[in-house]
């Protein structure tokens, strides 16, 4: 089981400091899955030209193929004027139409208040679903007052880590093991 | 502009049925064979030569310039199966126009035309993998561009002895005169279109033909397309029955369904992987076995009954068949060739041909 985290932030560290707990979690919860954390503050990325993804060079290429190649992914954001990061949007835009096709997905939203709780509610998981990801019903919303000097520190916030860690496995795993079935009995 | 003069089909005989090769080269993912560079286009050339014998009505082959491909130089191929055979029509399919002059693709095409003594097509598309553009030095930016001022500049050579242009890709023509010519003075030019209907629809616009890829998907999607393109020539002042359509995709067969679905998918699904960098959706192929659906797989019955779905629907001209795409062996591809000229292409024919049987022309059929 391949899990992808993604910070779509290049700057500040809240986004980041959540991923790498889920990180952590997935590592416990799961030590045979094989968690990559790719933190866009050190990728180069040019922006989407409409391209076949494996046509870019560099960290482009790599962060397009590593997403194409996960069995599930956490997609993590900063709000930027009451939307998704727009590094992340590039992300997104590399990869063709149906890529997360058979791949679990989830969101993390990381806000500076309690305005964009929606976030992920109303604009990211449209695109995902778009892009024919299986969603999880739960995303993790986090304010920065719930993360101090780079840890978590909202009770809360650490059990619905927990939990989002675990509903992310229990949902990957069921879904890989009844695809392979399905897969074997179709012809 | 005329069906039977200009693009060389009898409506009457009904449906033409051909091949076409991407000229890929790749290990076949069920016994991890791989041919040389030599044989593989000495395969492509029995490949034409066999279909001709089989009966078939026309054999294309495409260019793509990356690994895993050998069709790179798809005209002198060509030219070497233009001296093989002696019946089947021969074409690109497709040329990628929008990276090469239009002057030198007219030239090498008018030349298969007379090599081939009056056989040749030719299919011009935008490219569906980019590896030309990089060798050359193109930019991806100009894909639609670049691709809409040279198949405006390649109709003109065709249809006029002396040309003046000038345009933004390429250094203007005064009074130019582009040699040779074909043998008729005319050959088929198509426009080949991928999904969109954008591009079906500027078809029609221009007054050409349509070579229609048809991967997977629903016949109703397809329909769709080829209603825009046939608007699309009534708009712009042209009457649709004077237009051929081909349509094409991927082709295999089975003693049945299962074994072919079981046969074919690894060589897809890896073919595709390898040519477009990403594979076939497992679920999605499986989907393939319905009738409406388009992909013309399963036993040379089933084969049948869906191309005769697809020809009520479409009403197309001729039908091409990829039945050589992600490593499927030489000797499979040949037996194919065999299948489609014994079990599919008479009954195709007796379903849509249109002449009027002996009986008829006795009176006996008379109401």
């Amino acid at each position: 089981m391949k899990v992808v985290l993604i910070s779509g932030a290049v700057t500040g560290s809240n986004t980041f400091t959540v991923l790498k707990a889920l990180q952590k979690e997935l590592n416990q919860q799961a030590p045979e899955a094989e968690v990559t954390l790719l933190d866009l503050r050190n990728l180069n990325l040019v922006f989407s030209d409409g391209r076949d993804f494996r046509e870019y060079e560099g960290d482009t290429r790599l962060v397009a193929e590593t997403i194409m190649a996960a069995d599930a992914l956490i997609f993590g954001t900063p709000v930027y004027q009451a939307g998704i990061s727009g590094a992340l949007k590039n992300v997104l835009d590399l990869l063709p139409a149906r890529a997360l096709a058979d791949k679990v997905t989830t969101a993390v939203i990381t806000a500076g208040s309690p305005h964009h709780f929606l976030i992920a509610d109303y604009q990211l998981k449209p695109i995902l679903a778009f892009m024919k990801a299986t969603l999880l019903p739960a995303t993790l919303f986090v304010e920065s007052k719930d993360i101090i000097d780079h840890q978590i520190v909202t009770d809360e916030i650490k059990t619905r880590v927990k939990r989002l860690a675990q509903d992310l496995i229990l949902t990957t795993k069921s879904y890989q093991a009844q695809l392979q079935l399905l897969e074997d009995e179709l012809f | 502009m005329s069906m039977i003069q200009d693009y060389r089909f009898n409506p009457k005989n009904g449906i033409e049925f051909g091949l076409y090769s991407l000229g890929d080269r790749m290990p076949d993912p069920l016994t991890n064979e791989f041919v040389s560079e030599k044989q593989r286009i000495d395969e492509l050339v029995e490949t034409a030569t066999f279909a001709e014998e089989a009966g078939l009505d026309f054999f294309g082959l495409g260019e793509s310039h990356q690994e895993y491909f050998v069709s790179q130089a798809h005209a002198v191929i060509l030219g070497a199966i233009a001296n093989a055979t002696n019946r089947i029509k021969i074409g690109s399919d497709a040329t990628i126009l929008s990276t090469s002059d239009p002057v030198r693709v007219f030239e090498n095409f008018a030349t298969l035309d007379l090599l081939s003594n009056g056989r040749a097509e030719l299919v011009a598309g935008r490219a569906s993998r980019l590896g030309l553009f990089k060798l050359l030095g193109y930019d991806v930016e100009d894909y639609g561009d670049l691709f809409e001022e040279k198949f405006k500049l390649l109709l003109k050579i065709a249809n006029n002895e002396k040309v003046t242009w000038s345009g933004k890709f390429r250094p203007p023509l005064d009074n130019a005169e582009i040699f040779p010519r074909p043998l008729n003075g005319k050959m088929p030019i198509w426009r080949a279109v991928g999904g969109p209907a954008q591009s079906a629809i500027k078809a029609g616009k221009a007054g050409v033909p349509m070579t229609l890829a048809m991967l997977a998907g629903p016949v109703s999607r397809f329909k769709e397309t080829i209603y825009y393109y046939r608007q699309s020539l009534r708009l712009n002042g042209y009457d649709p029955a004077d237009f051929p359509i081909t349509t094409g995709g991927v082709f295999y067969t089975a003693k049945d369904m299962s074994t072919a679905l079981r046969e074919y998918y690894p060589r897809l699904n890896v073919g595709m992987t390898r040519a477009n960098g990403y594979g076939f959706n497992k679920r999605l192929f499986a989907m393939q076995r319905d009738p409406l659906e388009v992909m013309a797989i399963g036993n040379p019955d089933e084969i049948v009954e869906k191309l005769l779905y697809q020809y009520e629907q479409f009403g197309m001209q001729r039908y091409i068949a990829h039945i050589d795409f992600g490593g499927v062996p030489h000797k499979k591809v040949m037996e194919e060739i065999e299948t489609i000229g014994t079990k599919i292409l008479p009954k195709l024919r007796k379903y849509t041909q249109t002449y009027e049987s002996e009986a008829f022309q006795k009176g006996g059929m008379k109401e």
